[in-house]
């Protein structure tokens, strides 16, 4: 798990350097960075479908954010109040720590979930579907439900878009 | 967004490999009851082809090939498809029902009905993403400022 440690903290500098960057465009190419990373953990606890899903939704972000604002010269925020920003921040970092402290003795340890039905998905899996990969036999046969509600967000996200974006009936 | 496109050396290897692409987003989408993969990964591999296309050439060569017409008719084809394939199940049992024959495993044409929602949900996740970003990156904002 030496290598999966490295990659969080690879990714937490990016997150930073994203935070901290001048302009926009290294501050998107940063978050890029991150998403990678995150690619390639899934990819080390092997889960290679979220890897994939993972990395493509990633490389289409980029685009897009890359699109909207490279010839934009938006604000960019340096207000003066430093000290009142630094002490918020390391407030709610011992708050969350803290927290997370208790919280995190109680979770169950690595592969061994509290849900037995995973066990029962594994082992009869293959039988009760035929589907050979066992996340889209959960996906689109156990828990096909969730796929149908996935899958209507996604619809009213595009008309969500279309209608706050759209040319006609627009008025000034 | 330049309306001429990149460079030659860009639409040449655009030229090359965007076959590719969409080959191998039809593979991952076709193959998701096997390995990894599926439609949600598929729709968007295809979805970046015609984006790579868009951005090589310019808008106009690649509204020739796929439109915004074409992009709302898979959209909706994707969720009726799916809609409809969970409701003949309710003929002969309950909602979601796989009726399909389980066939061999391992083999492309198993596992019942199961890589049909692959394919529906390629359509819609492939068109829908294609569709907001063409409507959020070509489309101007009126009272915005124009090109510069």
């Amino acid at each position: 798990m030496l290598e999966l440690q490295i990659l969080l903290v690879f990714m937490i500098i990016g997150a930073m350097i994203a935070v901290k960057a001048k302009d926009l465009l290294s501050a998107v190419i940063a978050v890029g960075t991150v998403g990678l990373g995150l690619s390639i953990a899934f990819l080390i606890l092997k889960a290679p479908d979220l890897a994939i899903a993972q990395l493509v939704v990633e490389i289409l972000v980029i685009i897009i954010l890359i699109r909207a604002t490279i010839r934009k010269d938006l604000p960019f925020s340096t207000s003066g109040r430093w000290f009142f920003n630094t002490f918020v921040t390391f407030l709610f970092m011992i708050v969350f720590l803290g927290f997370g402290y208790y919280c995190m003795k109680d979770l169950p340890g690595f592969g061994e979930p509290i849900m037995k039905i995973s066990q029962r998905f594994v082992t009869e899996g293959l039988r009760q579907t035929g589907a050979a990969n066992m996340v889209t036999s959960v996906v689109l046969d156990y828990r096909v439900y969730d796929t149908l509600g996935e899958a209507t967000i996604l619809f009213t996200a595009v008309i969500g878009v279309l209608a706050v974006i759209r040319k006609v009936g627009r008025k000034r | 967004m330049n309306e001429k496109g990149m460079t030659l050396i860009v639409k040449t290897i655009t030229r090359l490999t965007v076959g590719l692409i969409i080959l191998f987003g039809i593979y991952i989408v076709s193959h998701g009851h096997l390995s990894p993969g599926g439609g949600f990964a598929g729709g968007v591999i295809i979805a970046l082809s015609f984006i790579h296309i868009m951005l090589a050439f310019g808008k106009e060569i690649a509204f020739k090939k796929v439109n915004q017409a074409i992009a709302s008719f898979f959209e909706s084809l994707g969720a009726i498809l799916f809609i409809t394939l969970a409701l003949i199940g309710i003929a002969s049992g309950y909602f979601f029902l796989n009726f399909l024959s389980k066939g061999e495993p391992f083999t492309l044409f198993s596992s019942g009905l199961i890589p049909l929602y692959n394919l529906a949900i390629c359509f819609k996740v492939g068109a829908g993403l294609f569709i907001i970003f063409i409507t959020l990156v070509l489309l101007k904002i009126p009272g915005e400022d124009s090109e510069k």
